[in-house]
């Protein structure tokens, strides 16, 4: 059988041309997750210490105060507190408008603070700044302390997110990727002039799948270096397993997607389905958190979830580097989903 | 077996408030090596009839019959190695270029042409490496027509694949149709243009309100009228003008109408008729703006039989 004549694999290279022929649809596909992983980037950048906007009074007893907040450095050797002079009346109107997070006033042996309690940092300020005069002023601790910071690979948030997100581009490039183009042909009676023809309706359903597996790699690709080379998040178990795992994850959806798209005929009909199937998913799925946070009744039903299926496997393998086989409810569970969508949607398949 | 297509009492009712009968009880038998038109207004059941005839819709009731086999008993796919279709409106693939296109088509079919063949005999090999979507509406059909041929059919299903096209264009998709039927093929093919029907068909069916009113080669269906000319007068805008009557009576004359101001006279002997035509105009003394006279066509039969034009708007 020479290639030309294969159809599975001509329909396979429609859609790849159809796909890369169209630039906005790559910068879509790929540029998302890179700006994703931008906004994450920048969302968890290693923290800059805080600096905090003090005004002092400006009586004569508040120069103390201010000499000893002006010379308290941040590790960086920045000042850690901008430090102005001011009448209580102008202090307070830029208190309220947000443009100072704190006001001190010393006289006698009394300091009183003036600050927002709404806000986290103006809170934090007085307590900081407490601190630091009280010390100065020769307050000991009672107790000996010291604190560590815990920023161990594997434990942070960042650590946490990838696996979730990994799941979260595979649900949704699955879904949109294969249920549009399917809603689309079938508008553009592209479907009907298929059937028209000996096409066989697997073959052509099959094409959809496996295009979808490819368009995948490259997503998954960027979002997986990204986080390795911005943020150092690497895979604890093996690279294989996580390789297996994004597959049948983009099987499972692609399948869902083509049996979501299987019998809308318009656009509004099947971006209506795709996100009422997607929504319990986004929420309980554990994208952004821990699924074990809700509710125990709902447990059963989260795990049957295929994206909870996902993104829990991804975690085993990437955070605690465990098994494919460990993993065996998670994967049948994305099997069960991606084979019984794949087969419902060929028996209810509207072609035109 | 030398009938491609059969079909009996075919029903297809849209659902709908009231039902759409776009299909009434209708029958067809279109034997192999034939050029067959369905011929109709719009809204007549052309697009649905030649549906059901290719297995895409399934009719309320009804029997057909393709290449000898049936529809629906497991034996489809052999019907469909050994068709080939283009339907009304089908908007192919615009990022892939026609070869692509062509060979996609051609990789469903167990043999066929080779994808270059099939653009070369609707000669679009100089556009091969063209995007689909940078093709004129003449191109695409061409295209949509090479789709049907690369399966190597021995039956082709048409829907109306000229309507749009400008007379050259037309004319090449005649050609490709001319030289398929010329390899002793079959064609049915659905059209609201009579010239082409009668230039291209060697039999018509016309349809109306999802019946057949009228079988037969377009040149029987002339005859039947009786005369086979038409004399057609106007008169000056301003002027006075003659009513339709006023011919009717004169003999010869087979019928008369008054359409838009002109008057339409079917006669069967042009060269008695048109003197005594024009002495009554000329005892009327009504000045005469153009005066003109044709063969019958096929539009005349339709208008004979329904009192409308094939163009008209469909009221169905
Ligand atoms: N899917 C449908 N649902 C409901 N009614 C339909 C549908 N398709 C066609 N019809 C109706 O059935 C009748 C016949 O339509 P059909 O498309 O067969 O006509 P046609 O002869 O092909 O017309 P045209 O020359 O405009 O293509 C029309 O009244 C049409 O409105
Ligand atoms: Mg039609």
């Amino acid at each position: 059988m020479r290639w030309s004549n294969w159809a599975l694999g001509q329909m396979v290279l429609a859609r790849l041309r159809e796909f890369y022929r169209e630039p906005e649809a790559v910068f879509w596909v790929y540029g998302f997750p890179i700006l994703m992983t931008i906004a994450l980037g920048v969302a968890f950048r290693e923290n800059p210490e805080p600096q905090y906007r003090v005004d002092v009074s400006s009586g004569s007893e508040s120069s103390s105060v201010t000499s000893t907040l002006e010379t308290e450095k941040t590790s960086k050797g920045d000042p850690r507190y901008l430090v102005k002079t001011l009448e209580r009346d102008e202090a307070i109107a830029r208190l309220r408008s947000g443009k100072s997070d704190l006001f001190v006033h010393a006289s006698g042996r009394k300091f009183t603070y003036l600050f927002v309690p709404t806000r986290p940092e103006s809170k934090l300020a007085r307590d900081e700044v407490n601190n630091l005069l009280q010390r100065a002023a020769g307050r000991i601790d009672p107790v000996n302390n010291t604190s560590e910071e815990l920023n161990e690979r594997g434990g942070r948030y960042i650590d946490f997110l990838v696996p979730g997100l990994l799941g979260m581009g595979l649900m949704g490039g699955g879904l949109w990727g294969v249920g549009f183009v399917t809603v689309d042909m079938r508008i553009r009676k592209l479907l009907k002039r298929l059937v028209a023809t000996p096409m066989r309706k697997r073959d052509f359903l099959a094409s959809l799948m496996v295009s979808r597996l490819i368009f995948m790699v490259p997503e998954v690709l960027v979002l997986l270096l990204f986080a390795w080379l911005a943020f150092d998040v690497t895979i604890a178990g093996s690279l294989w397993a996580v390789v297996f795992l994004i597959l049948l994850g983009a099987f499972s959806f692609a399948g869902l997607g083509l049996l979501i798209a299987c019998r809308a005929k318009t656009m509004e009909a099947v971006s209506g389905l795709m996100n009422l199937v997607m929504l319990p998913m986004w929420v309980l799925s554990g994208i952004f958190f821990s699924s074990e946070r809700f509710p125990e009744f709902l447990q059963p039903f989260i795990r049957l979830l295929p994206l909870t299926a996902l993104i829990n496997a991804l975690r085993a393998v990437m955070l605690d580097g465990m098994s494919l086989l460990s993993q065996w409810s998670e994967l049948l569970t994305l099997v069960l989903w991606g084979s019984v969508s794949f087969v419902l949607a060929l028996r209810l398949f509207r072609w035109s | 077996m030398n009938t491609a297509i059969r079909c009996s009492q075919l029903v297809m009712t849209y659902p709908g408030r009231p039902p759409i009968e776009a299909v009434r009880s209708l029958d067809l038998e279109i034997a192999r090596g034939e050029c067959f038109g369905l011929l109709g207004p719009n809204g007549a059941g052309k697009t649905t009839t030649i549906e059901i005839l290719e297995g895409l819709l399934t009719p309320v009731s009804g029997e057909v019959e393709i290449l000898g086999r049936r529809w629906g008993n497991g034996e489809d796919d052999e019907v469909r190695q050994r068709i080939g279709i283009s339907l009304q409106e089908t908007r192919l693939s615009e990022k892939l270029t026609i070869r692509e296109t062509v060979t996609l088509f051609r990789s469903f079919y167990r043999s066929g042409l080779d994808p270059d063949e099939a653009i070369a005999r609707v000669s679009l090999q100089e556009k091969a490496h063209a995007r689909v979507g940078k093709l004129s509406g003449g191109q695409r059909q061409r295209l949509a027509v090479a789709c049907a041929l690369v399966g190597d059919p021995e039956l082709m299903f048409l829907d109306e694949p000229t309507t749009g096209l400008d007379p050259q264009s037309r004319r090449q998709l005649w050609d490709i149709i001319r030289d398929f039927r010329r390899q002793g093929r079959t064609i049915l093919l659905t059209t609201h243009y009579m010239d082409e029907a009668e230039k291209l068909c060697d039999r018509v069916a016309i349809v109306d309100h999802g019946q057949v009113i009228a079988l037969g080669s377009p040149a029987e269906l002339i005859a039947r009228l009786g005369g086979d000319h038409v004399i057609e007068l106007s008169f000056a805008e301003e002027g006075p003008v003659m009513p339709a009557e006023q011919f009717a009576e004169l003999p010869g004359v087979l019928a008369a109408r008054a359409e838009n101001g002109t008057i339409c006279l079917r006669v069967s002997q042009l060269h008695t008729v048109l003197p005594a035509v024009l002495d009554r105009v000329e005892e009327q003394s009504v000045p005469l703006s153009r005066l003109s006279t044709r063969h019958a066509s096929l539009e005349d039969v339709f208008v004979q039989l329904t009192g409308r034009h094939l163009r008209d708007e469909g009221e169905a």
